[in-house]
């Protein structure tokens, strides 16, 4: 526990949840496609899709993509900031099956890529980003996080911890999923310490390295 | 793990007596072993949050602030107004404290930067009461640094034994936590003992028992705003009974354990789903619809809730 929990944090209101919670997924979501978006369609899901407008979720949700802080006062004008940053968004419903009530799709696409996110938004302006693309992952935003996709193949786990291990960097957390036997693989890696300049070019130099996200704390 | 810490009110009174410190003195110690930090260091960092609350306050109190629904805003304004003018029935620190509380409600509701305290939907109180000491009993910065750490130190037992959400307790663990934050904030600060806290903070908590969480359209503004101001003048009423040596009896640990009690009882419509209580009143729905919101009534939300209840810090 810590006191400034309690007497924190400093945010943009109305709502932990739906407000600052929404920032923290825009800037999580943000991350993970590595660039700003060009283009963003924003399809939110119950409790997300009934009261957006009265608890501002859709300029939070915005502010975030903006890379925007949840203290920073331009949240409230996030939507009217959006097309001058060359951000295009659009709103829609969409219902994400059983997931938390406070839950939203991104469909984001920039300048290099593009990807899908799905996250919630779980209270307290603590959020966890559910899915990438296809696959399922569990992703607070508290620590440094490295998030990385490959063939299913033996050694890839090795040769990633044998990086960080050589930096100086220590594990909090590793999960790797797999839709099949020898299909691809999803490694998220949550780390103590901020994840140093030139680790991830030296991820995506290991062979069968598909794909390295680097998403830092928000 | 640092000697300076502590689960319940138990603990952190039994630290405060062994040690000689007052609450907010075991929470700042506290703070200085969990950040590996000095004192000043720690004590700085809540005098930039009470500095966030400053803003919020003069901000409510002096602009025309507009919630984006339109349905609050501006309250804290007329209150301050009829204050200056010496028309409050209330005497002069709850004038100020309402005045301050709903002001800074007002602001958070509008979209302003506020410190969540213990969270946003309560953010008006604890800046409402301690603004209104240091305003009318002439208390100076660091006193009112303290008066924080100690608010901290009833949330973070309350927030270890219970949720402060009302989408899983009800109001009464946002306002009402908020008050008794407020309430041994108030105590600390103008003289009494450790043990007076946390009897104000069991005194605030105990009268907002059972307080729902209700709000019109699921925003945070309708009631919760004047929540804010009721919370205030709560606290203050709170830290009065304990500064005049009337006993609470009951222990906050175990006023703690009835809130959970309650909460955990209140029907799902009751706790921030905008389906019950005020938010169900026709004017309400009314009010929701003229805003663009989808209400759900009763039923409705029956099959929503297929889809679990948020878990909470």
């Amino acid at each position: 526990m810590d006191a400034f929990q309690i007497i924190g944090p400093v945010m943009i209101g109305p709502s932990s949840s739906h407000t600052a919670g929404a920032v923290r997924i825009g800037r999580l979501a943000r991350a993970i496609l590595g660039e700003q978006p060009l283009r963003a369609e924003i399809l939110l899901h119950g409790s997300f899709a009934r009261t957006v407008r009265g608890h501002g979720t859709d300029r939070a949700l915005v502010a975030g993509l903006l890379s925007f802080d949840v203290a920073d006062e331009r949240v409230r004008e996030a939507l009217e900031l959006a097309p001058r940053e060359g951000l295009e968004v659009t709103f829609g419903e969409k219902d994400l099956g059983d997931v938390h009530p406070n839950s939203v799709q991104l469909n984001l696409e920039g300048r290099e890529g593009k990807v899908q996110v799905e996250a919630s938004s779980l209270g307290g302006a603590q959020v966890v980003v559910n899915k990438i693309d296809a696959f399922e992952v569990e992703i607070y935003g508290d620590l440094p996080t490295l998030v990385a996709a490959y063939p299913d193949r033996p050694g890839v786990i090795a040769a990633v911890a044998a990086l960080l291990a050589g930096v100086g960097v220590n594990i909090a957390g590793m999960r790797v999923s797999r839709r099949e036997a020898g299909e691809q693989a999803l490694m998220v890696v949550e780390t103590d310490q901020a994840i140093p300049p030139g680790l991830v070019p030296a991820m995506r130099a290991l062979p069968m390295m598909e794909r390295v996200i680097q998403i830092d704390p928000v | 793990m640092t000697r300076y810490n502590f689960q319940s009110m138990a603990e952190l009174l039994q630290i405060a007596a062994d040690e000689g410190l007052t609450l907010a003195g075991v929470v700042i110690r506290y703070q200085e072993d969990l950040e590996g930090k000095s004192r000043e260091e720690v004590r700085r960092a809540m005098g930039e949050r009470l500095a966030v609350m400053r803003a919020a306050a003069r901000k409510g109190l002096h602009e025309d602030i507009r919630s984006p629904s339109g349905l609050v805003g501006g309250g804290g304004k007329l209150l301050e107004e009829r204050r200056l003018a010496g028309q409050s029935l209330c005497a002069a620190t709850t004038a100020r404290a309402i005045a301050l509380a709903m002001a800074v409600a007002e602001v958070n509701a509008s979209m302003g930067r506020v410190v969540a305290a213990p969270t946003a939907g309560s953010c008006g109180i604890l800046p409402g009461v301690l603004l209104a000491l240091e305003a009318e009993k002439g208390l100076d910065e660091d006193l009112l640094i303290d008066g924080l750490f100690a608010a901290a130190g009833i949330g973070m037992v309350a927030a270890g034994q219970a949720s402060l959400s009302g989408a899983a307790l009800g109001c009464q663990a946002e306002v009402g936590v908020a008050a008794a934050m407020a309430a041994a904030a108030a105590v600390e600060m103008t003289g009494g003992d450790a043990v007076q806290a946390a009897n104000a903070a069991g005194v605030a908590l105990q009268g907002l028992m059972g307080l729902v969480c209700d709000p019109v359209g699921g925003l945070v503004e309708v009631p919760c705003v004047m929540r804010n101001a009721m919370g205030a003048a709560q606290a203050l009423v709170a830290a009065d009974i304990a500064l005049a040596g009337v006993q609470c009896y009951i222990p906050f640990d175990e006023i703690v354990a009835a809130m959970v009690q309650v909460g955990r009882a209140l029907p799902p419509e009751l706790r921030e789903t905008g389906a019950g209580g005020i938010a169900a009143c026709p004017t309400a729905r009314k009010l929701a619809r003229q805003i663009g919101i989808k209400t759900l009534d009763k039923d409705s939300l029956q099959e929503n809730l297929s889809v679990a209840s948020p878990g909470i810090p």
